[in-house]
């Protein structure tokens, strides 16, 4: 028997876990939609100032 | 947050992405007032408001769902004794990140809201909706807020300078992550930052004034009242009511902390088939773990999907390149107003007119946005038609949008590397405010200095590789293994190197997780899929001996019994793993009874008959770790002395069960497990790192010897076992990371890319990791690590062919003296000697394209001046120092 497998992904999220898994999912072959609530990504992590250890904004 | 106002047609940041304005739809006059003002689409120039928008229903059909839902921090308004609500100075940890940030309300300008006053003192209380069962139903651990209100102490004092008092009250210290202990104690040591173990009830105002009184029990004893002009409240990680909904409605199980439900041995997958899950709805955790976490489930969907792969994927259709060679200089010069980011401070106009005036240039132009597609495209136009052959984009910063504007050449057919960006924003209009004449002028000096380089630039190739579809992975363990299995799942050849006789690594030893799983039988099948897949070859006794070559295209050496064999593959993983500190105090190795948590483990496994037979337990923790040798947590322990207290008070419930610790670490949803065992009446007795217990067997019973810090008095324990919970050492391999040049840090962990984004993969391209090679972590967070790691690998193997950058040392081997200093000082390996037996140049340096990268250090240690940089060369360097020069 076989079955249609379909070649895309939807993402439910686009904080730094969904946008991680969208970018990997579409650079390995697959069709991701991302989805997210807001007008923008970037999720709580948006929101920090710098980040240990390298201080980086975490923008 | 409600810490500053904004209008009610906003962008979130300057750096959303999308950049786009949004209607706030509940502040909005033309919403509340049926149609009143409107004024924002009668003056957008684009027509682009649309007050008819409709909310529209799109179903799509996907292979696979990833809920990555994400968390709400804690809203403390229900702690009434904090007054959150009522007292301005009490803020959260989340509002306090917004005070320190350069782009939030006060500009970075630590100061508290009642008064805009500098703060002397500011307090940080833990668990704030974690933790507690008595205002919030959070009885998990979240995780992330020791880390995070240790950080913001050290940023608030960078910020306001040492005199800055910042204390931080707390129940258990929980810096369990990679390098978080060192953070920790450098915070205590160096900054001066107090830790103060209580929990504070209350917060009182002090009439008259904004400041802020507390009453706390020190660890004496002592009953103080302290004042603080500013209290944080470091507020956990929650699950949003509508995530937990939408749960319900997709039929996923969650837990008792309302996270999604997961098991050990499939950290990502949810209770529904095909749908996974990744970041903080799969348990509270910190940014790397959700990183790792991302990749996996990106991992696990992949699998499911590989006979689908590259079938809706669109590709872009490539655009030949223009032949520029022999033509004269067209350049064009594109200023961007970043909206007001420049344009505020910055004459735009004045520059792009003033660019008009230089050598070679054709065209010049202003932008509002020159990263916006619409401008992108409008560029790639002007590029054709305007028939230019050099671009200039004066804007922000390469590091952020080189790559954008590069691919704009490129679909208007030119080489990327025709191109020079003049930073006007970061180095110009956001550091001189303040004189706009000035910065307008270095405006001008950028953009003359950018268009003397672009003028010498000529097009670079990049090298074409081809990405051999082979994997290697190193280590048979857990992480290994399931890197292996998601490999193979997805179609790739891969090879497992193990050392030992068998598969399974430490989990051989692990007697059952903390959710309960038997390991064993979970070890076994996972054991025989990877032997029986057809994609996998298992290496037992096996090692490497050397590698050649580079990311795509490695040759390694397996030596396996005598025998040696040369492997071409396109990436490695490294998952060498690490194993249990054998100590030497506590009278370890000189009497049985007295034993590390795996030996432990090994009696459970066996059945050991004579578990039944005792009478009192001592747990010791931190054996090893938290030490200045060792300054890391070993992570796994408490929870696991916990679980196997429980199964000690299991077997005989009337044992007495003691825990020696120092603080405990169950992080996550793993507390419910301390919570039981001291429920079960185990006793939790507290020791310091300078007075530590003492383990003496004295006939027939081992005496512990414990101070309570509670009594403030000597405890003698009569023991009957003694079971140390020993540190996580890694399997420290030198060797094997100088023949994929990666680095080892000093406590024998390899580093990882990038802390908190690049978790499972090295600095060195082809190169990954996993498992507890990287740090300590217990099994679930291990197979996570191995499903991430194979995940990005695929991401490199998918390519099939990579481009390698063109900005690239080049030798002149007619100039070259055959010093070696190239040789030796590259950090890449790039450059060697050509072989005494070549026909031309036998013994000057070459440079390989494909492990050059574009760095410098050679071309600037080498004393014949014999290596140029391709894209700053020195002539092109030279250009923009004598245009500098005509600046003063």
């Amino acid at each position: 028997m076989s079955h249609h497998v379909i070649g895309s992904v939807l993402v439910v999220g686009g904080g730094i876990a969904g946008m991680q898994s969208a970018l990997d999912l579409a650079n390995s072959g697959y069709y991701v939609y991302l989805l997210e609530k807001s007008p923008s990504i970037g999720g709580v992590m948006s929101q920090l100032d710098k980040t240990f250890p390298t201080n980086d904004c975490a923008m | 947050m409600g810490l500053a106002k904004r209008k009610a047609i906003y962008v979130q940041y300057a750096q959303a992405v999308p950049l786009k304005y949004t209607i706030d739809k509940a502040n909005c006059i033309y919403f509340i007032k049926k149609g009143k003002c409107g004024a924002c689409k009668k003056i957008c120039p684009t027509g682009a408001v649309d007050f008819d928008q409709k909310e529209e229903i799109v179903t799509l059909n996907v292979g696979s769902v990833i809920l990555s839902p994400g968390f709400a921090p804690f809203d403390p308004t229900v702690f009434d004794a904090y007054q959150y609500a009522k007292l301005p100075n009490v803020v959260t940890a989340m509002e306090f990140e917004r005070v320190l940030s350069a782009s939030g309300p006060t500009m970075g300008h630590l100061v508290r809201a009642s008064d805009q006053k500098e703060p002397k003192k500011i307090a940080w209380f833990q668990c704030v909706g974690s933790r507690d069962m008595n205002k919030c139903d959070n009885s998990y651990c979240s995780s992330v807020c020791c880390m995070y209100a240790i950080k913001e102490a050290v940023i608030a004092k960078e910020h306001a300078g040492k005199d800055l008092d910042c204390a931080v009250f707390f129940m258990d210290m929980r810096t369990h992550g990679k390098e978080f202990e060192r953070f920790y104690t450098t915070a205590k040591d160096k900054h001066g930052i107090r830790f103060i173990r209580c929990r504070v009830h209350t917060i009182n105002p002090v009439a008259g004034t904004d400041d802020l009184e507390i009453r706390y029990i020190t660890e004496t004893g002592e009953l103080k009242t302290e004042i603080f002009d500013q209290i944080v409240l470091s507020v956990g990680l929650q699950i949003k009511p509508e995530i937990a909904e939408l749960a319900k409605r997709l039929g996923i199980e969650l837990t008792e902390g309302r996270f999604c439900k997961t098991e050990t041995f499939e950290p990502v997958a949810t209770s529904r088939e095909g749908i996974f899950v990744c970041g903080v709805f799969q348990g509270p955790k910190d940014i790397p773990q959700a990183v790792i976490d991302a990749s996996a489930a990106a991992s696990a969907a992949g699998e499911i999907l590989s006979e689908a792969r590259n079938t809706l994927i669109k590709h872009k259709e490539a655009v030949t390149e223009t032949n520029i060679t022999g033509e004269r200089p067209r350049i064009g010069v594109f200023v961007c107003r970043c909206g007001i980011n420049i344009a505020g401070v910055v004459d735009v106009p004045k520059v792009a007119e003033y660019a008009k005036t230089l050598p070679y240039v054709e065209f010049t132009t202003d932008n509002l946005y020159s990263c916006s597609q619409d401008t992108q495209e409008n560029m790639a136009q002007i590029i054709k038609k305007e028939r230019l052959n050099r671009v200039v984009v004066a804007a922000c910063t390469p590091k952020t949008h080189e790559p954008l504007f590069q691919e704009t050449l490129t679909n208007a057919g030119l080489n990327k590397y025709l191109f020079e960006m003049a930073n006007i924003r970061n180095q110009d209009s956001w550091v001189h405010k303040s004189n706009p004449e000035l910065a307008t002028e270095k405006a001008i000096d950028l953009v003359r200095m950018a268009v003397a380089k672009v003028a010498l630039m000529e097009p670079l190739k990049e090298a074409e590789l081809e990405v051999n579809q082979t994997a290697v992975v190193i280590g048979g363990g857990i992480a290994g293994m399931s890197a292996a299995k998601s490999l193979a799942k997805q179609g790739y050849e891969t090879h497992i190197i193990e050392k030992g006789k068998c598969l399974g690594g430490q989990a051989l030893n692990i007697f059952r997780t903390p959710k309960g799983e038997d390991i064993a039988e979970k070890l076994s099948g996972l054991v025989d899929e990877i032997t029986k897949d057809q994609k996998i070859h298992v290496h037992l006794d096996s090692a490497i001996t050397s590698v050649d070559g580079f990311v795509g295209n490695f040759k390694s050496t397996i030596s396996s019994n005598g025998k040696n064999d040369v492997l071409e593959h396109g990436i490695a993983i490294i998952a060498t793993g690490a194993s249990a500190f054998k100590p030497s105090e506590y009278n370890y190795g000189k009497d049985p009874r007295i034993m590390t948590s795996l030996e432990l483990d090994k009696k459970f496994m066996e059945k050991d008959p004579s578990l039944k037979k005792i009478d009192s337990a001592v747990f010791i923790q931190c054996v090893g770790s938290r030490e200045p040798d060792r300054l890391y947590c070993s992570r796994v322990c408490c929870t696991h002395s916990i679980d196997n207290a429980i199964e000690l008070k299991k077997i005989n419930p009337d044992m007495n069960v003691y825990v020696l610790y120092r603080d405990i670490r169950t992080y996550g949803e793993r507390e419910y497990l301390y919570k039981k065992a001291r429920g079960m009446g185990i006793i939790f007795i507290r020791y310091s790192v300078d007075n530590k217990p003492e383990v003496k067997p004295e006939g027939e019973k081992i005496m512990v010897g414990v101070t309570d810090h509670i009594l403030g008095r000597r405890l003698s324990l009569e023991a009957d076992i003694v079971t140390l919970a020993t540190a996580v050492i890694p399997n420290r391999d030198e060797k094997l990371a100088n023949f994929f040049k990666v680095p080892v840090n000093d406590d024998g962990f390899f580093i990882e890319r990038h802390a908190k984004l690049g978790p499972s993969e090295f600095a060195t391209d082809g190169v990954f990791l996993c498992g507890l090679a990287h740090y300590p972590k217990p099994i679930d967070e291990s197979i996570a690590q191995g499903m991430a790691a194979a995940s990005r690998a695929v991401t490199l193997l998918a390519r099939k062919k990579i481009h390698t950058s063109g900005t690239i040392a080049e030798t002149m081997p007619a100039v070259c003296s055959s010093c070696g200093v190239c040789v030796s000082i590259c950090p890449y390996s790039a450059p060697s000697f050509i072989e005494e037996t070549a026909r031309f140049f036998p013994g000057k340096a070459q440079i390989n394209p494909v492990l050059c990268k574009g760095c410098g250090l050679c071309v600037a240690s080498c004393r014949s001046g014999a290596i140029r940089l391709k894209g700053f060369d020195n002539d092109q360097i030279f250009a923009q120092i004598y245009e500098l020069s005509k600046a003063v």
